[in-house]
């Protein structure tokens, strides 16, 4: 068993604060990826769970121990690096079984782990090479053998897929979750790739400026931002925000309309709604058309409302063009409204 | 522990500038201000008032300012070459950087089979007629020929320092910079003055301070060329510590090397300043 | 008619191309002829007989003749210079390495208080003149009994050597990854462990390289080593000291001693000379 928890743990270097107190829980053999901008404290988090930077206050439990005061080797962990650190001066064979040697496994054992996480990972062929004979999609393989040949309880993985080309990263992607899921670890994967993130992780926890904003499963994330930043930084292209202003109880205006809405006693708040849930009709958001991006399956536009930046992603067969005024209306269902004061979702 | 670790690992070669490097030049400043325990301006004005003090201030400035502007020219020629170079580089670049590994006093006898009495010039210059008999080119009746000598000397000896200086700037300076100016219409002349030399700025800067302190220190070059011909500040400084006996004068003579060797290094970084906001 | 114009444009700007290029090989030649030409002539002193050497006119090639270097070799005192010399540069050697090294891993991989005090330090050396420094030294070393000392010469030519010996380390060890010593932390690894099996291997080409370095600023330091040494001289010492006295072929044969080591030195740490003196534009 091992889940990891994460009590009150901040961060300062110097005057910046890196993480403002973080509580989290990751279950036991759950897929959480930590995702934000760079700068937002997610290698920061997932380094303090390494025992690469030590906390400036609060405790880390991996399963039953305490482990923030205990070095690397001792926490039960492996880890992933952006840069793979593939040892140049090891062949990969040695590289995958540097960790086995050094907890001092029988040569046997250590032969029989190289072997299948090699297998695993597809690289019998070429584990007499050194690092600088691999390609950079070869070395990754590498570093992930070499971690999940230590059978760790928890695998920790830092943008492992950030430096490969795209194509690369698509099929790593496909092969690490399934190699993941197969090896029962808890798995924390720190990436700035929103996508990465949908299609890899059981629960994904957002971060902005030192602190967790949202922590849900990948569906829920994406439809029900619990804050502002969320919806503005999920989804390509990201929600479409509007000033609202109270008619009365639970009716708003937006753009001249008026939608039913929260009973909230604001008197401005905001509406949100994500491109690609609007349609063109009668009696929808009068939008200006300012460009216009046939995408294949859909055509993208962007238009402007009342001054705001406004994108729908439409059937690609309805005709617009700059210049047209077309009338978007927005799924009901589909709308959340957020508070300008606190940024947090409104019910 | 780890944050004592830097400390520890700081400690040994710290105590170790401190004994024998900061220590040092505070004894020698007190040596050079005293005599027989007492406060004295004895020892500078002893130095200053002995007839080689004059001429040896002068030849070590004098050759500094006929040396290190040649040496700076022949070094960024060199350094372009080596960076220019498609073929044949690291060899190129091995063979300039020989007089690096080479003692000054070694460079002052490989210049001194040269220039000596039956030396390879005599030899040649009578191998194509044009002298009967060898010159006496080291001559105390030849003091510009002796200084001929150790300028070459020098070139050939420390030239190499600032070049491979020059070659390891050079390589950080990202070849888009020059492209970029060449699309725009720069000469090559135009390249090197408008965008290398700019960019190189820190890197003249090292080897100019490098080199402009070591040809205040010049010494066994001179001696193996001109013996006592030719005083220069440092042989002077040796003249007095270990054949006259008189640390006094030595320290003293130290202290004015010190003096203009910090002089220089502060002119040359106001010269060549690089203000933070052009730094790449 | 225009297109002839540009054509002949064309040729004339490749024909100008390939003149540059003959111009540039020309003085690539002439630059090389200029340093080796006078390392050959001294070779060409040491490996002719006396007679030869201070015959006129001289002959431009050797006779391989190893009178001079026998010469040399049997004169009262050199071989024990020599030997001198061999065990300063060693000493000089161990000590910047065993210092530096240290440091240098300390001011690549930590941040602390005091760092940019300690590189200013190292850095400021490089603005005074070293050899100085054997002035007083030569009193401190005989108050505590290291005068005309092996020990002692060595200590000075460390204070030369180590400000090198830091700054070569620093850049080697910030040029290997903290990852990778990161990487064997969680593979199971203490501080130490993962320095020796990860760090060190990477490290110890270019280490060696800059231990090479130290040994030939000891072995060629003249000013210190003649100020500190009178019984126990060094090579350099001793060829400085004999110079009023000494005929030409053990000059040129001893200057031959001098540089024939240190040319095998920098070939063998060609591969490092940019790494070394890269540093210095920091």
């Amino acid at each position: 068993m091992a889940e990891i928890r994460i009590k009150d743990v901040a961060k300062q270097f110097g005057a910046f604060t890196a993480l403002h107190s973080i509580d989290m829980t990751v279950r036991d053999q759950e897929f959480l990826v930590l995702l934000g901008a760079s700068g937002c404290g997610k290698t920061t988090l997932l380094r303090i769970v390494a025992g690469l930077e030590t906390a400036s206050q609060g405790e880390v439990w991996i399963g039953e121990r305490r482990v923030d005061r205990l070095p690397p080797r001792d926490r039960g962990i492996s880890m992933v690096f952006q840069n793979y650190a593939v040892f140049p001066h090891l062949t990969a064979y040695e590289n995958i079984a540097f960790g086995l040697r050094m907890a001092k496994l029988p040569q046997a054992e250590v032969e029989r782990r190289v072997t299948r996480t090699a297998e695993l990972m597809h690289i019998e062929q070429l584990l007499k090479r050194y690092s600088g004979q691999l390609s950079g999609g070869q070395r990754q393989r590498v570093a992930v053998a070499r971690a999940i040949a230590m059978e760790p309880d928890v695998i920790l993985m830092d943008e492992p897929l950030s430096n490969l080309d795209a194509l690369l990263r698509l099929e790593m992607r496909a092969e690490l979750k399934g190699v993941l899921a197969e090896s029962k670890t808890t798995t924390i994967y720190v990436t700035h790739d929103q996508v990465e993130a949908m299609s890899l992780a059981d629960r994904i926890a957002i971060m902005n400026a030192g602190r967790i904003v949202q922590a849900d499963r990948p569906v829920e994330v994406y439809r029900n931002p619990a804050a502002r930043f969320v919806g503005s930084f999920i989804g390509n292209p990201p929600m479409n925000f509007l000033a609202a202003e109270r008619v009365d109880r639970g009716r708003w205006r937006v753009a001249g309309q008026v939608l039913p809405g929260p009973n909230a006693t604001q008197d401005r708040i905001e509406f949100a709604i994500r491109p690609e849930d609007m349609a063109v009709g009668e009696g929808g958001i009068p939008a200006n058309v300012r460009v216009v991006e046939p995408l294949g399956p859909h055509t993208l536009v962007t238009a402007d409302v009342g001054g705001q930046l406004f994108r729908a992603v439409l059937d690609s067969d309805i005709a617009v063009a700059p210049g047209d005024t077309v009338s978007l209306v927005p799924q009901p269902e589909r709308i959340r409204w957020f508070d300008p004061e606190t940024s947090r979702a409104l019910q | 522990m780890p944050r004592a670790m830097p400390y520890l690992l700081l400690l040994p070669a710290t105590l170790f500038l401190a004994v024998f490097f900061l220590y040092p030049f505070v004894l020698v400043a007190i040596e050079a201000a005293s005599r027989d325990g007492a406060w004295t301006g004895e020892n500078f004005q002893r130095m200053a008032t002995h007839w080689k003090f004059v001429p040896a201030l002068r030849n070590t400035i004098v050759l500094a300012a006929v040396v290190v502007p040649i040496q700076l020219a022949l070094a960024l020629a060199m350094a372009s070459i080596v960076s220019a170079s498609e073929t044949g580089r690291s060899t190129i670049l091995y063979i300039f950087a020989i007089p690096l590994g080479i003692s000054d006093l070694a460079a002052g006898l490989i210049w001194l089979a040269i220039f000596e009495q039956s030396g390879f010039l005599n030899s040649a210059l009578a191998g194509f007629g044009v002298i009967e008999r060898p010159i006496l080119f080291l001559g105390y009746q030849n003091p510009l020929m002796i200084f001929l000598a150790i300028v070459l000397a020098e070139v050939w000896r420390a030239t190499a320092i600032m070049m491979v200086i020059l070659v390891a700037g050079l390589g950080l300076i990202p070849k888009e910079y020059s492209e970029a100016a060449q699309v725009f219409g720069a000469s090559r002349w135009q390249r090197f003055v408008k965008v290398t030399l700019p960019l190189l700025r820190p890197s003249l800067q090292t080897a100019l301070i490098l080199r402009v302190i070591l040809a205040f220190e010049v010494f066994a070059v001179v001696v193996a060329l001109g013996g006592t011909n030719f005083p220069v500040l440092m042989g002077e400084t040796f003249e007095w510590q270990f054949t006259l006996q008189d640390r006094g004068v030595a320290a003293a003579y130290a202290m004015v090397i010190l003096a203009i060797s910090i002089a220089f290094t502060l002119l040359i970084l106001r010269l060549l300043h690089v203000p933070k906001e052009a730094r790449t | 008619m225009t297109e002839a114009v540009a054509d002949a444009a064309a040729r004339g700007y490749v024909e100008t191309r390939r003149a540059g290029r003959r111009v540039f090989y020309a003085i690539v030649v002439l630059l090389c002829v200029w340093v080796l030409l006078p390392i050959y002539l001294l070779l060409v002193n040491a490996l002719s007989a006396p007679a030869e050497v201070t015959a006129f006119p001289q002959r431009f090639w050797p006779s391989f003749d190893l009178g001079s270097i026998s010469f040399f070799v049997n004169f009262q005192g050199v071989l024990r210079a020599l030997w001198n010399s061999v065990q300063v540069a060693a000493l000089t050697m161990i000590l910047s390495i065993g210092l530096g090294a240290p440091a240098g891993y300390a001011l690549s991989r930590f941040d602390f208080r005091g760092k940019e005090a300690f590189r200013f330090l190292v850095v400021m050396t490089r603005a005074f003149p070293l050899p100085l420094l054997a002035l007083p030294l030569a009193v401190m070393f005989i108050r505590v009994g290291l005068d005309d000392t092996i020990v002692g010469l060595a200590l000075v030519h460390t204070t030369l050597a180590l400000p090198f010996a830091v700054l070569i380390t620093f850049s080697l060890f910030s040029g290997i990854p903290v990852e990778l010593e990161e990487a064997a932390w969680t593979l199971g690894c203490t501080r130490v462990s993962a320095f020796r099996k990860v760090v060190l291997p990477l490290a110890l080409p270019g280490i060696a390289a800059s231990a090479v370095f130290a040994f030939v600023i000891s072995w060629n330091e003249v000013f210190a080593a003649a100020v500190l040494t009178i019984e126990n001289r060094t090579l350099t010492a001793f060829l400085l000291q004999s110079l009023n006295v000494s005929p030409l072929p053990l000059k040129f044969a001893g200057g031959a001693a001098l540089v024939v080591p240190a040319l095998l030195f920098i070939f063998a740490v060609r591969k490092y000379l940019f790494a070394m003196w890269g540093i210095a534009n920091r």
